[in-house]
């Protein structure tokens, strides 16, 4: 705990943080904290001093602390962000109001119930699909795809599953049946693989009267996307190939073939061999 | 017992834009003009429908719409229009994939489809603030 005499000196910055506890229920309601702030401080970093000093019983979900494990969306001032990788100085206010990404139900104070964005996730078969099984399950060689095929799909294998896109999105404010942009992103990810043959497995969900044409481009998904995945892309994406598919333009592909194996292929002779190990093996 | 609390937007989610970019903004007044016009429209179809009870009918009906607050509202309709239809045909370009750009390899400082098609989206407003311009003069200076 810091003493008076040192926060007289130190800079601090108000928290504002939603509580809410399921066992009593009601309206959740804002709590003011002074924090002090220090140089490279995120918002995390802010919730777990409150957490240690102020208030043990403070709740929120985070774990990577790096904006890759995608547990510490929160709606920041104003904006769905990651907790983790937002520095508090970047914000330019002297209040950070904190409250859980919205469009999710509450569990408790900043903790989101991402159940439904899970759903919404599996509604697309968000894995590769292919006719041979039996290759797909005990692979002999891989798929064969080029680099600038790996191009059409990669951004959008980028999702970290946070949920700012579902929170920032004006159509799933107001629809729980919308697919939304993270599950639609996906769907195309996989239709958009050269390797993947369920592209009717995919479509059903993506081409749905929840789908794809309830997208019209508000454009926030892609603007609070931490990762760049840019899901309003992908959505516009997914209606041109049903548009370019519809008027006979463009015909699906069969799926990548499996790498024939290389005849002839010599190893190279210079080949470094490892270096010897350092510690001795146990015997 | 544990009691999850409902944190749906609902109707404030879709019409307030918030600290979004202008194009939630586009967004939720291409749906207010849309549905702005198709009111107009239903009671255009019951107006023009008094004609059918004859000439005396239609004369009434079109004497009680002389006053200038009508005409403004038909202004105010036209403006709806204009902004929906420019808007449109962004947005038909938009989601026939024709301005979003390219997939790429994600590399920080991200860039997005939102932010490539946005000069669009200028030249857009730039076009109906010049219609409603026009407009503008015509319904001041050359209508009775
Ligand atoms: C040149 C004329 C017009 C053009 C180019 C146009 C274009 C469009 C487009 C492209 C959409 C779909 C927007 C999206 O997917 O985000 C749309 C929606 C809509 N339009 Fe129009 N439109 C025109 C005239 C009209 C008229 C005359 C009416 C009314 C009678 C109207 C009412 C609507 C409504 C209610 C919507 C739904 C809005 C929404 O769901 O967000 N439009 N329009
Ligand atoms: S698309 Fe982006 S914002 Fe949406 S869940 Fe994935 S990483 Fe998060
Ligand atoms: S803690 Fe993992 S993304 Fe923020």
């Amino acid at each position: 705990m810091s003493t008076s005499k040192e926060s007289g000196k130190m800079k601090t910055i108000v928290f504002e943080v939603l509580r809410y506890d399921p066992e009593k229920g009601g309206t959740p309601h804002l709590q003011e904290f002074t924090v002090p702030l220090h140089k490279g401080m995120t918002v995390l970093d802010g919730l777990h001093w409150i957490k240690e000093h102020e208030d043990p019983t403070l709740t929120w979900r985070s774990s990577c602390r790096m904006g890759i494990c995608g547990s510490c969306g929160m709606f920041i001032n104003g904006l769905p962000r990651l907790a983790c990788t937002n520095q508090i100085t970047h914000l330019h206010s002297d209040r950070v109001v904190i409250k859980p990404l919205p469009n999710f139900d509450i569990i408790r104070d900043l903790v989101p119930d991402l159940e439904s964005l899970f759903d919404r996730h599996r509604s697309v078969k968000p894995y590769l699909i292919r006719r041979d099984r039996i290759e797909q399950n005990s692979p002999t060689r891989e798929y064969f795809q080029s680099s600038e095929e790996l191009v059409n799909y990669i951004q959008f294998a980028y999702c970290i599953k946070c949920g700012l896109c579902l929170s920032a999105c004006p159509t799933v404010a107001t629809s729980e049946d919308y697919t939304g942009p993270q599950a639609l992103t996906q769907g195309w990810r996989y239709l958009a693989d050269t390797r993947d043959e369920g592209t009717e497995e995919h479509s059903e969900e993506l081409y749905s009267k929840h789908g794809v044409y309830r997208c019209h481009f508000a454009g926030a998904c892609s603007q609070v996307c931490p990762k760049g995945v840019d899901p309003a892309m992908a959505i516009q994406l997914a209606k041109q190939a049903a548009f370019l598919k519809s008027m006979g333009l463009c015909k699906d592909k069969p799926g990548a073939p499996v790498t024939p194996p290389i005849d002839n292929w010599v190893s190279e002779k210079e080949i470094p061999k490892p270096p010897e190990p350092t510690v001795a093996r146990e015997s | 017992m544990q009691h999850r609390y409902k944190n749906n937007l609902g109707l404030w989610g879709w019409l307030g834009g918030g600290r979004y970019g202008a194009d939630r903004y586009a967004y939720a007044l291409h749906r207010l003009s849309g549905l702005g016009i198709l009111a107009y429209f239903l009671m255009h179809i019951f107006v023009t429908g008094t004609r059918v009870d004859g000439p005396e009918a239609w004369e009434s009906a079109m004497h009680f719409f002389e006053n200038p607050l009508f005409r403004l509202g038909e202004f105010l309709v036209f403006l709806a229009f204009l902004y929906h239809a420019v808007n449109g045909i962004r947005l038909v370009l938009v989601e026939l994939g024709l301005l979003v750009g390219k997939p790429g390899l994600p590399s920080y400082p991200y860039s997005h489809s939102v932010i490539r098609q946005r000069p669009v989206l200028v030249v857009a407003m730039v076009i109906t603030a010049v219609l409603v311009l026009f407009a503008g003069a015509d319904f001041l200076f050359l209508t009775k």
